[in-house]
Order: C-alpha cells, then sequence, then structure tokens
C-alpha cells in the first residue's frame, strides 16, 4: 500500500473523530443514520472480501454480526462497572475486538466446510450457520433468550463508526492489494489454475473467511452500542440478505462500489419510508435485474476497474 | 408406545419434505442448480389452495374427498404453470452464465415472490387459517391415535411416487429427462428438446411442491407468504442429504429428516434447536459423506 492510501487513512479518521466532537450540533436523527451507514459499510467491504475478492458465496454474515455484537455488549455490560467513565474509550475497544476475535473463531469454523464446497453449497451452509447461531442465541438465557438483550450503553458515536469503517476498508484493500492478497483474486478467478500457480485456495479462502468475520464481528459490536438491544431475529437471514445486496448492487471485488452501495442503502430506505413496503420487493427485482444485464454491479465505472483484471 | 406415535408423525413429516426434495433433485439433476424459489411455489400452492376452497366449495361440499381433489389438481397445476413461467422469465436467459450469477438470481426470485406477496395489494403479511379440505376422522389403536390426515399424506406421497417413478422410467418425456440430466450436450445432439425437458421438469417439481404445500398448510396453524421457507430449506437439506440429483435419494432424505426432526422435538432440552437440527446434519453430511447417502461421488475433472 502507497503513502497516500495511508495519509487517507488518517484523514478520514481524525476527520470521523473531529465530527464526533461536534456531533451535538447535529440532528440527533440524522446522526443514528451516519452511523448506520458507517457500520453498513464495515459490513458490506467485509463481505466483499468474502464474496467478491475471494468469489465465495457467504449467506451468514449476519451470524458473524451477532456473534461479535453479543460478546461485545456481555464484556461492556459485566464489566462497565469496573471500569471508570475516563476509560470507558478502552473498554468499548477491547470489547469490539474480542468480538471481532470471537467471530473470527466462528469464521474459521464456518471456513472449515468451505474447503470442500463450492458455489450454491456453501451459500447453504453459510446460510445455515446464520440459522444455526440465531437459534442458539434465541435460548441462551444469558443473553436475553428471545426476549432480547437490553440496556446496552450507548457508547457508538460518529466517530467510532467511521473511524473503524475507515480502518475496515483500509485493512481490506491493503490486504486484498498486497503481494499476499493477489492470491485472494487468484482463487476467485481460477481455483485450479491458482493452485497451479502453488496458491494455496484453501487457505485463502479460509483467511477470507476469518478477516470477513472478524470485521463483521466488530460492526456487530458497533450496532449493540448503537441500538442499545440486542434480538436474535435481528440477525436473521434478512439482514444477511441485506449486505449481499450491498455487494451485488456495488459490484462483487469493486470496494468504492460497495462503499457508495452501503452508502445510498442505508439512506434511501430512511428518505423513502413511506414506501417501506415496496422495499424487499424493489431490491429483489434489482438483483434479477441486475444479474441479467449487469452483473459487473451498478456503481462500477471503468475508472474503479482493479488494474489487476484489465 | 410414545415412539410409534412419533413414529407416525415423523413419517407424515418426512413424506411432506421429501415431495418438495424431489423438487430440488430433478432440477438440480438437469440444471445444476438449486431452485431457491421452489419454497415459494409451495408457499403459493396453500395460497391457491386457499382462494380455490371457497369456490370450489360453491359446486361441491369442500370438507370431502372429491372437492380437496380437485382444488389440489387445480393448485398443482397452476403452479405447475408458474414453476414453468419462473424458469422461462428468469433462468433461462442466464442459462449459459456463471454459477454464481444464476445463484444469485435465483435468491433475487424467492425474495420477490415472497415480499411482493407479503404486501397488502396481494396477500398480506398475516397468517391466515387454513380451510379445511377433508373431514377429519381419528382412529384410536389402545394410545395410538391416528387422523385421517396421517393416513392421506401417506398414501398420496405413495401414489405420487408411485406416479413419478412411472414418468421418469417409462415415458419418452422421463427418458429425455435423465438423458439430460446424464449429459445435456449429448441429449440435444441426440434430438432431445432441452428447454421442453427443463419446462417439464419445473413444471412436474412445482406441481409436487403445491401438493405438498397443501398438506403442509393443513396441518400448519395457519398459512402466509413466508411459510415456504422453513420446510423449503429442510426439503432441500433432505435431498442433499439423500445426495442431490438422485430420486430415491430425496425420498429417503425427506424421511430421515422428518423422522430425525419429530423425534428431536419430543426430547426435553434437545426440543428447543429443533430448527437448527437440520442445518446440523446438512453440515455434517457435507463435511463427511458431500455425494449424500445414495449419491456417489463425482470426480471432479478439470
Amino acid at each position: 500500500m502507497n503513502y497516500g492510501a495511508k495519509r487517507w487513512l488518517i484523514a478520514a479518521v481524525a476527520l470521523a473523530i473531529a465530527v464526533s466532537f461536534l456531533s451535538s450540533l447535529f440532528n440527533r436523527y440524522y446522526l443514528g443514520v451516519a452511523i448506520d451507514v458507517g457500520i453498513n459499510i464495515i459490513l458490506a467491504v467485509s463481505l466483499n472480501l468474502i464474496n467478491g475478492h475471494t468469489g465465495q458465496f457467504s449467506l451468514g454474515h449476519a451470524g458473524f454480526m451477532a456473534v461479535g455484537g453479543y460478546t461485545a455488549a456481555k464484556i461492556t455490560l459485566g464489566l462497565s462497572s469496573v471500569f471508570s467513565a475516563a476509560t470507558m474509550p478502552i473498554l468499548f475497544l477491547g470489547a469490539l475486538v474480542v468480538g471481532g476475535m470471537v467471530s473470527a473463531v466462528a469464521g474459521l469454523v464456518v471456513g472449515v466446510p468451505s474447503l470442500r464446497l463450492r458455489g450454491d453449497y456453501l451459500a447453504i451452509v453459510t446460510l445455515g450457520f446464520g440459522e444455526i447461531i440465531r437459534v442458539i442465541f434465541q435460548n441462551m438465557e444469558s443473553v436475553g433468550a428471545a426476549s432480547g438483550l437490553k440496556g446496552i450503553p450507548n457508547w457508538t458515536s460518529f466517530g467510532w463508526a467511521w473511524a473503524l469503517a475507515a480502518i475496515t476498508v483500509f485493512t481490506i484493500a491493503s490486504l486484498v492489494n498486497s503481494t499476499y492478497g493477489r492470491g485472494f483474486i487468484a482463487v476467485h478467478d481460477d481455483e485450479v489454475a491458482a493452485s497451479a500457480m502453488g496458491i494455496n485456495p484453501v487457505r485463502y479462502k479460509v483467511t477470507a473467511f476469518v478477516v470477513g468475520a472478524f470485521f463483521a464481528g466488530v460492526a456487530g459490536g458497533l450496532y449493540a452500542h448503537h441500538k442499545q438491544f440486542l434480538s436474535p431475529t435481528g440477525f436473521d437471514f434478512m439482514k444477511s440478505i441485506d449486505i449481499v445486496v450491498m455487494v451485488i448492487l456495488g459490484g462483487m471485488g469493486k470496494t468504492p462500489g460497495v462503499i457508495l452501495a452501503a452508502i445510498v442503502l442505508t439512506i434511501l430506505p430512511e428518505a423513502l419510508r413511506e414506501f417501506a413496503s415496496y422495499r424487499m420487493i424493489l431490491y429483489s427485482l434489482l438483483i434479477i435485474i441486475l444479474m441479467m444485464v449487469r452483473p459487473q454491479g451498478l456503481f462500477t465505472w471503468p475508472m474503479f476497474a482493479r488494474s489487476a483484471r484489465e | 408406545m410414545n415412539w410409534l406415535q412419533q413414529l407416525i408423525n415423523g413419517f407424515g413429516l418426512g413424506s411432506i419434505y421429501a415431495l418438495i426434495a424431489l423438487g430440488y433433485t430433478m432440477v438440480y439433476g438437469v440444471l445444476r442448480f438449486i431452485n431457491f424459489a421452489h419454497s415459494d411455489v409451495l408457499m403459493l400452492g396453500a395460497f391457491g389452495a386457499f382462494f380455490l376452497a371457497p369456490s370450489i366449495g360453491k359446486l361441491l361440499p369442500v370438507p370431502s374427498y372429491l372437492g380437496a381433489l380437485i382444488v389440489v389438481a387445480v393448485a398443482a397445476f397452476g403452479c405447475a404453470l408458474i414453476g414453468i413461467l419462473i424458469e422461462r422469465l428468469a433462468y433461462r436467459p442466464l442459462r449459459n452464465r456463471p454459477k454464481l450469477t444464476v445463484l444469485i438470481t435465483a435468491i433475487g426470485v424467492s425474495l420477490l415472490i415472497e415480499y411482493s406477496c407479503q404486501h397488502r395489494a396481494l396477500f398480506g403479511a398475516q397468517t391466515r387459517p387454513f380451510p379445511k379440505l377433508l373431514p377429519e376422522q381419528t382412529f384410536h389403536a389402545g394410545a395410538l391415535s391416528i387422523t385421517s390426515y396421517d393416513v392421506v399424506v401417506l398414501l398420496v406421497t405413495i401414489v405420487l411416487l408411485a406416479l413419478l417413478w412411472y414418468i421418469v422410467q417409462k415415458t419418452r418425456i422421463g427418458t429425455a429427462m435423465r438423458a439430460v440430466a446424464y449429459n445435456h450436450q449429448a441429449a440435444s445432439l441426440m434430438g432431445v428438446n432441452i428447454d421442453r425437458v427443463i419446462s417439464f421438469t419445473f413444471g412436474l417439481g412445482s406441481a409436487l411442491a403445491a401438493i405438498a404445500g397443501i398438506m403442509y398448510a393443513a396441518k400448519a396453524p395457519g398459512i402466509e407468504p413466508l411459510m415456504g421457507v422453513q420446510p423449503g430449506l429442510r426439503a432441500f437439506i433432505a435431498a442433499v442429504l439423500g445426495g442431490i440429483g438422485n430420486l430415491p435419494g430425496a425420498v429417503l432424505g425427506g424421511l430421515v429428516l422428518g423422522l430425525l426432526e419429530t423425534f428431536a422435538g419430543g426430547i426435553p432440552g434437545i426440543s428447543n434447536y429443533r430448527d437448527g437440527i437440520a442445518f446440523a446434519i446438512l453440515i455434517l453430511i457435507l463435511l463427511f459423506r458431500p455425494a449424500g447417502l445414495l449419491g456417489k461421488a463425482q470426480i471432479e475433472k478439470v
């Protein structure tokens, strides 16, 4: 990664934190939507690593998000009495990272079956995995079971969400653009040819799942401390589909497009609340039509195309 | 004793899974992809019967065997047409595209049907009571109680399986189906009309799904546009369990899954996790015997 990108990263994180300090100047509702956008960027970009760059098809991203969210929420709920208000950021960061790591372990567990599965089978297994996670949380009394986990502190600020979104984009872009990371694209393009070139597809697939799950877990932690309430039904199949739609719309494997899609698909439903009942009809039609006429995604232009492909 | 009751219930549930699984497996056989919209066809079948029952009821007394037969037949025919239409409009234009494209489209079609039906202009999201199509009777044998429903489900399944076996093994179109499943190109060189065979397969699978959907709805607390999702996923798992693309395998997988779920539902402590069992089985089978119980392992050629 060149210095330019690092400069951008620092600028983005600084800007996010600066805006966060001024957050009292903004309308609370808009701020809430902006935080949603940040969280969704993390989710979409991390899923893009699995579905886009590596060419696997995961339908269980909400499951990873749930693992991270519940873990982080349990940690802050359990330890907030030990930590003082001043050390809150340390606790929050710790909780997010641990949530991400637990989720990464879950990613490892799902990544392992992907050694043997392709395409539609993998999609179903990841879907099943997401459902199993949901069923487990639904039956776990310690996290509120079906009635949900309440009273999570409201710690996710604009700064947290967007700084972490910037870090996610930077990390995943750096990973994919590194010498090592070209392997993801090689696995995506042709597994057999990649392995003939000495790339271990299994290793790359598992890495993609672990890294993607880690960031999904972080996003889950942010989500938990933003909504202050977690319920198993919030992490069902439809949540995974929401994220998948962002990736498909943005263009699989095209980070700028995916970010744009995450922004548009978060703001649009808010702006068109009175048409909410048409939202999913529109999404599904969009998926079908896109696959027929523009499978590369809506927000992909030649200037964003990855140089390695052309 | 209790286990005998469970066995009967398990067979009832399992035969419904089996009928749905046949649709998945047949489509997989000819097209090598998972028709996600199959579970919605089954929902449409149940809704078809829901709307047909009152109008047929004007001509015939409806909780009756003849009335039920007509309702089911019309609904199955309608769903067969819908299945053919889905293939024609959504999947055929993508036939030579990458698998992932078709898979995403299939998910899109499924979501489109579900959410259009949830819209209040169509069916609405609320759960509606399913009308009674058959006169109900309960036979008692000791502490065992067998409802006429259980008997009908088993009989219908047996008849449909026999019919399907006849179609696939003995008729011209069935032979063509097997040929296409075996090798697309060779079949088309031999003069098999691939498009027609695929349409027929979708129609047949959708009709079976519609019948299964009606039988499922008859025992469910009610019907709503998302009712097909859970039985659909389970039937898909049943198809994988038996070996996808393998017709007897789909039936075996359906029965095994139905029995396992029913028995697990009876064990305290596990019953809460009933929804997860099917997926756990799926993951285990894919890890240890990805070809399924009756499937042959395929060697991947490069």
